[in-house]
């Protein structure tokens, strides 16, 4: 026996008012850890797969949206340019490099990316099974794909015309599994890869089938070459300074669309910080409420147990010895408070990841504790003897001699 | 072993209390009694070191109590004296076994054979694991007996011990307690307005 199992078995002896404060506090630090947890993930993942992109170039609309469906594949493209002005753009001088990539269909769920080989080093893709594609057709298919749909290598995919599982299928759009990439925690792990070819090849037939009259005996090549279409260009520059004025021009002076990701994605965290933040002081509002529901119980027990203090203290307690107990109490229930909010913001962490991993293909997954979380430690430590210091010092001032004889 | 002189006491200037002088020696009990008003719970408080005198001496085995810091008159309690309280308090989220326990832990003592052996001597023995609002009213007397023996004061001070029991149970609660105080070689001070107590003591002295 000693003041420290002394304090958990007074928590114990009354668990309905313990496991309110308790509760109090386990939401309050879930709530802001959850909020932590994701918006750190979010963020990782977000700076993860953006893999040094300055400027991504596409149709004219939401500059968010070009940068969330090229960059991040989870919204729709804003529309298709023009491959010869896409190229005008790559062939500047201040682009260092530039990779083409055109969407079309999806497998699934899962979108077909049109893309030249330099897409898949941009996310260091390795190849686990197979080889890359050398013709048209043949794809490459990222490690959640695979895992969530048994795609094995040789496989047929047969795909659906537009970003939605519920598009019209092509005939022809008949892929052939060539090669299964490993899990690169980026975003070709959600996608289906092929050569800019092979979606041209799908769409040209289409419309060559709809202007099959119209254009009967004009010349293969040169139509081919006049109607090429890409969905977005993802560019690096030669020099950083060029991101000031680069994206400007094109804006202004031709009828594409230049965003650059970083300061689309901070726009976006602005958007959504606002309603972080209110929620967070909703949280912390909690804590402080739970602070207070823990004063109230440990006063309202320091009456009712005024005898057994009285007697512990004629047993030879020192006065620090009680007031200690009593902060223990409360330190017990706040570190239990904190180490219970953790576990439930981890497994609010998994759930949101599920969910996410469900509608959108994204996966957070990463438990580790945030330097944030150790200011949490510290708050509900702080709370716990704030709030155990008055019945503490009332403790402390106990007259024992007074009660004893009052009983 | 207790020397009293001219102890005076007052609570907050209105009520006064004045205690004639007690001189005991070694291995004598004592009987204190008086009626109600007279300030007897308020000289065991005095001899427990619970309450400080305004005047006066009381020396207890040879130290002078009112000489005496606060922190050293709990460590001088633990050490010498056990009370046995009127109406008997517990720490009641803990059981029997443990309440004794947390007495032994507070005088730095860690000795279960003990604990043990003062429940069998009280037949108690078999409630050791009962929380202390499960025991009956006499169990309860008994446990705050064990309470004051075990850490083996050499004073044990009873206030009131059998204020609420008939003839027979008073008379068994005042053997009861001698004989623990002989068995674990203490002296005995009880406290009390109750006469029936007179024949049980060689030596009392009235307030």
């Amino acid at each position: 026996m000693n003041i420290f199992k002394l304090s958990i078995k007074n928590i114990f002896n009354k668990p309905l008012s313990s496991s309110i404060s308790l509760a109090l506090l386990v939401l309050g630090v879930g709530i802001i850890s959850l909020l932590l947890q994701l918006n750190t993930l979010i963020k990782d993942q977000m700076d993860n797969n953006l893999r040094g992109i300055d400027m991504v170039v596409g149709a004219k609309g939401s500059p968010l949206q070009l940068i969330l469906s090229s960059v991040y594949h989870i919204d729709s493209p804003t529309g298709n340019i023009s491959l010869a002005e896409a190229e005008t753009i790559s062939n500047n001088r201040m682009v260092g490099s530039s990779i083409k990539i055109l969407y079309g269909d999806n497998y699934k769920g899962f979108r077909i990316v049109g893309a030249e080989k330099k897409f898949i080093e941009l996310y260091k893709g390795v190849i686990k099974e197979g080889k890359d594609w050398d013709n048209p057709y043949e794809v490459l298919v990222g490690s959640k794909v695979y895992e969530k749909l048994k795609i094995n290598l040789g496989d047929e995919l047969i795909s659906s015309h537009g970003l939605r599982e519920t598009g019209q299928s092509h005939d022809e759009g008949t892929f052939k599994v060539v090669g299964l990439l490993k899990p690169s925690n980026s975003v070709i792990d959600q996608l289906i890869i092929t050569s800019p070819q092979s979606i041209w090849d799908i769409h040209e037939t289409h419309d060559h089938d709809e202007h099959e009259n119209e254009h009967e005996n004009e010349h293969e090549h040169e139509h081919e070459h006049d109607n090429r279409e890409i969905t977005a260009m993802l560019i690096k520059f030669k020099s950083p300074m060029n991101i000031i004025q680069f994206p400007r021009q094109i804006n202004e002076n031709t009828n594409l669309q230049a965003a650059v990701p970083s300061y689309e994605i901070s726009r976006l965290f602005k958007l959504f910080g606002f309603g972080i933040e209110t929620l967070s002081y909703l949280a912390y509002l909690i804590i402080i409420v739970s602070g207070f529901s823990l004063f109230i119980n440990l006063f309202n027990s320091m009456r009712e147990r005024k005898y057994e203090m009285a007697l512990i203290r004629t047993l030879g307690a020192s006065r620090f010895q009680l007031s200690t107990m009593i902060i223990f109490e409360s330190l017990v229930l706040t570190i239990s408070g904190f180490i219970l909010g953790l576990l439930f913001s981890r497994f609010g962490v998994m759930f949101v990841s599920s969910l996410m991993e469900e509608s959108i293909n994204y996966n957070l997954n990463s438990l580790k504790i945030l330097n944030e979380e150790y200011w949490l430690l510290g708050l509900s430590v702080l709370i716990g003897v704030v709030s155990s210091l008055i019945p503490a010092i009332q403790v402390y001032k106990m007259n024992i001699s007074k009660i004893l004889a009052d009983a | 072993m207790l020397k009293t002189k001219e102890v005076e006491f007052n609570y907050d200037n209105q009520m006064f209390f004045k205690f004639q002088n007690i001189d005991l020696n070694s291995n004598e009990n004592l009987l204190i009694i008086g009626e109600s008003g007279v300030g007897k719970t308020t000289l065991m408080h005095l001899l427990a070191g619970l309450l400080k005198s305004n005047s006066g001496s009381i020396k207890l085995f040879d130290k002078e109590l009112n000489q005496m810091s606060s922190y050293q008159l709990d460590s001088f309690r633990k050490n010498n004296i056990g009370i046995v309280f009127q109406r008997p308090h517990f720490v009641n989220s803990l059981t029997v076994k443990e309440n004794l326990q947390l007495a032994q832990y507070i005088a730095n003592k860690n000795d279960n054979t003990r604990i043990e052996s003062i429940l069998k001597n009280l037949n108690i023995f078999e409630k050791s694991n009962k929380k202390t609002n499960q025991l009956s009213q006499g169990e309860k007397q008994r446990v705050s007996i064990a309470l004051a023996i075990v850490n083996s004061p050499k004073l044990i001070l009873a206030d009131e011990p059998t204020s609420s029991l008939d003839d027979n149970n008073c008379s068994k609660v005042i053997k009861l307690l001698k004989k623990q105080a002989t068995d674990f070689g203490a002296q005995l001070i009880v406290i009390t307005h109750d006469s029936r107590l007179k024949k049980h003591f060689k030596k009392s002295i009235e307030l």
